[in-house]
């Protein structure tokens, strides 16, 4: 018998393990039918699963753990056992805002801390205070701008305005001056840049070389009274993701996602950033970046409890949430790992051992404990070098300026 | 009660404001989600912000909400968070509705059931217009293969027609089908009509 499953996501690359398990069959496989969304904002994503309109989202990791702490509309408990992918973000700036950072792309994407600087002294230069888009305030991609920016003293909430808009309309909004620039999740930033209206300013991956970026999000209630399903559906999309990592699919998952129904831009845009060869201003030759965005090898959909933590810390940062430890408890159960590890019990898929680790410590990539053997983690650092330690918010915290 | 719907389509918000106003609502007022829409609905201080589910500012919207210092602190979408049936039909008819603190949900449930009812009414509208669409472009196509059947077939209109009809009828197809399809090969074949 097979089972209906409504899933919403937002037309973005990162929807691709989901769209792949769809369209390739591998949901049919587990005996699911996957009925797809298509959503346009975050809000109503949100909404939609909170009150029980879909069963799963494809959804910020940040915007997850806020609903379940309350900080975003109605609360409810929300619950993530499986990462949809991690990095693919990018920041572009208008071309004219680009022209006071270093003029060698190469040169700019590969030293994000010099970038960071630059992009301070630029600041003072600019007709006014640069309005930049985020896709959400609970997303990865603003909690990595604001991380970004104030290694290099900028103040997020003074020194620039923050304007939230969704991916969709980034384009849209530089084209008519109201932005002057975006940071979003592909194909939104190559977007800009083929249009000639941006240039690409800084890579997530360089940022945080393993960024945590969409989870596969459900009502915490669905996920316990569905075991049967949910395990399911995660080897369907393991499945899938695997497809999806392949270097030999890309083609093919560029034209799955180019349709209508999903992102609706052209396959060529799309492939730049799951091959990853990212072209940072119109008409010059891509920039190779390997690593653009994963979605399978290094178990890169585990769901680290410690990946959630980093989230609270920084929520904390910002002053969005109180640090507590109570709190915090929460903020980290949003990711599951036991459910995970449930689903995969009898298959070949690589687990690691443990459920936390310390984010940031690995500058090559490392073999470790896995259940299967052969789980190699890629190298996960921050840019500025700082090791974030589960175990330690409070000290990691309190070496930030701010 | 200042009640601001934000709304691109020009139709949607007329019949939503239409009904408002039938029911004694008339401090109303219509914003596009463009430009600074933001700043013109903290100038206005809605009590009440009604928008379709779908559009994609409401990220935009709910961040001013959270931000805004000039506006009182508006809470979330549904007035009454346990009336279940409430919520899905609101998301259903594809209505979001974001309400001012303070404002006891009797005074709003009211707004709210009007705003799903109007919502529903509109996307009727919507079909029929789409349909009244469809049919009209329908009819174009199939003149258009008439004439082809009338030039190379020597036929009369009508004879045109019952020809496309029959053929439709023995392939189990609309006749729309069986008229596209005469065209295609039309072109493909360099019939030039």
């Amino acid at each position: 018998m097979t089972t209906n499953l409504k899933i919403a996501f937002l037309p973005l690359n990162d929807a691709a393990v989901l769209v792949a398990a769809r369209e390739r069959g591998f949901a049919e496989e587990e005996g699911l039918s996957l009925d797809l969304v298509r959503t346009t904002s975050w809000a109503t994503l949100r909404d939609r699963l909170v009150f029980g309109q879909v069963d799963a989202a494809h959804m910020l990791a940040p915007l997850a753990i806020a609903v379940t702490l309350g900080l975003s509309q109605q609360p409810a408990a929300l619950a993530a056992p499986y990462k949809l992918g991690v990095n693919g973000n990018m920041l572009v700036m208008a071309t004219g805002f680009a022209k006071a950072l270093e003029p060698d792309a190469v040169a700019r994407l590969a030293d994000p801390l010099g970038t960071a600087h630059d992009f301070a002294a630029a600041i003072g230069l600019w007709r006014r205070k640069p309005v930049i888009g985020v896709v959400h305030r609970f997303s990865s991609h603003a909690i990595m701008l604001r991380y970004w920016l104030a290694s290099a003293g900028v103040d997020p909430d003074k020194d620039v305005v923050l304007r939230v808009l969704p991916p969709s309309l980034t384009v849209e909004a530089m084209r008519a001056g109201e932005i002057d620039g975006f940071i979003a999740g592909e194909p939104w930033g190559s977007a800009a840049v083929e249009a000639g209206l941006a240039e690409a300013v800084a890579i997530g991956e360089r940022i945080w070389q393993r960024g945590v970026e969409k989870v596969l999000a459900f009502r915490e209630s669905w996920l316990e009274e569905n075991p049967d399903t949910t395990d399911r559906l995660l080897r369907a999309l393991a499945r899938a993701a695997a497809w999806c990592d392949d270097p030999a699919h890309h083609a093919a998952l560029a034209d799955l996602l180019a349709d209508r129904h999903y992102v609706d831009q052209p396959a060529d845009l799309i492939q730049r950033a799951l091959v990853g060869q990212i072209v940072a201003c119109a008409g010059e030759p891509p920039i190779a970046s390997s690593d653009f965005m994963l979605f399978s090898r290094e178990a890169t959909p585990f769901p680290w409890r410690s990946q959630a933590l980093w989230i609270y810390s920084q929520l904390v940062r910002w002053n969005m949430v109180e640090q507590d430890a109570g709190i915090a408890t929460r903020a980290g159960a949003v990711f599951r790992p036991d459910i995970y590890r449930r689903a995969f019990a009898d298959s070949d898929v690589p687990m690691p051992g443990a459920s936390m680790k310390v984010e940031g410590a690995l500058g090559t990539p490392l073999t470790v404990g896995s259940r299967r053997g052969g789980l190699t983690l890629g190298p996960d650092r921050f840019f500025d070098g700082r090791v974030f330690d589960p175990e330690r918010i409070g000290e990691y915290l309190s070496g930030f300026a701010r | 009660m200042r009640i601001v719907i934000i709304d691109d389509s020009g139709l949607r918000a007329t019949v939503l404001e239409e009904g408002l106003r039938d029911a004694g609502y008339d401090d109303i007022h219509i914003v596009p989600p463009r430009g600074a829409f933001v700043a013109r609905l903290e100038r206005m201080a809605p009590d009440v912000v009604l928008m379709d589910l779908g559009s994609p500012s409401r990220d935009t919207l709910e961040e001013m909400l959270t931000v805004s210092r000039a506006l009182a602190r508006p809470i979330a979408m549904f007035v009454d968070q346990s009336d279940d049936s409430m919520i899905g039909a609101a998301i259903d008819a594809g209505v979001s509705a974001y309400v001012v603190d303070g404002l006891r949900k009797e005074r709003v449930k009211p707004v709210l059931e009007l705003a799903v009812r109007r919502f529903n009414a509109f996307s009727k509208i919507q079909a029929e217009l789409d349909e009244a669409r469809t049919a009209l472009s329908d009819r174009k196509v199939i003149d258009r293969a008439k004439s082809i059947l009338i030039a190379q077939r020597n036929l009369t209109e009508q004879e045109a027609y019952a020809l496309l009809r029959s053929s439709a009828m023995n392939q189990g197809r609309k006749i729309v089908e069986v008229a596209q399809a005469l065209i295609t090969a039309s072109d493909l074949l360099g019939g030039g009509i």
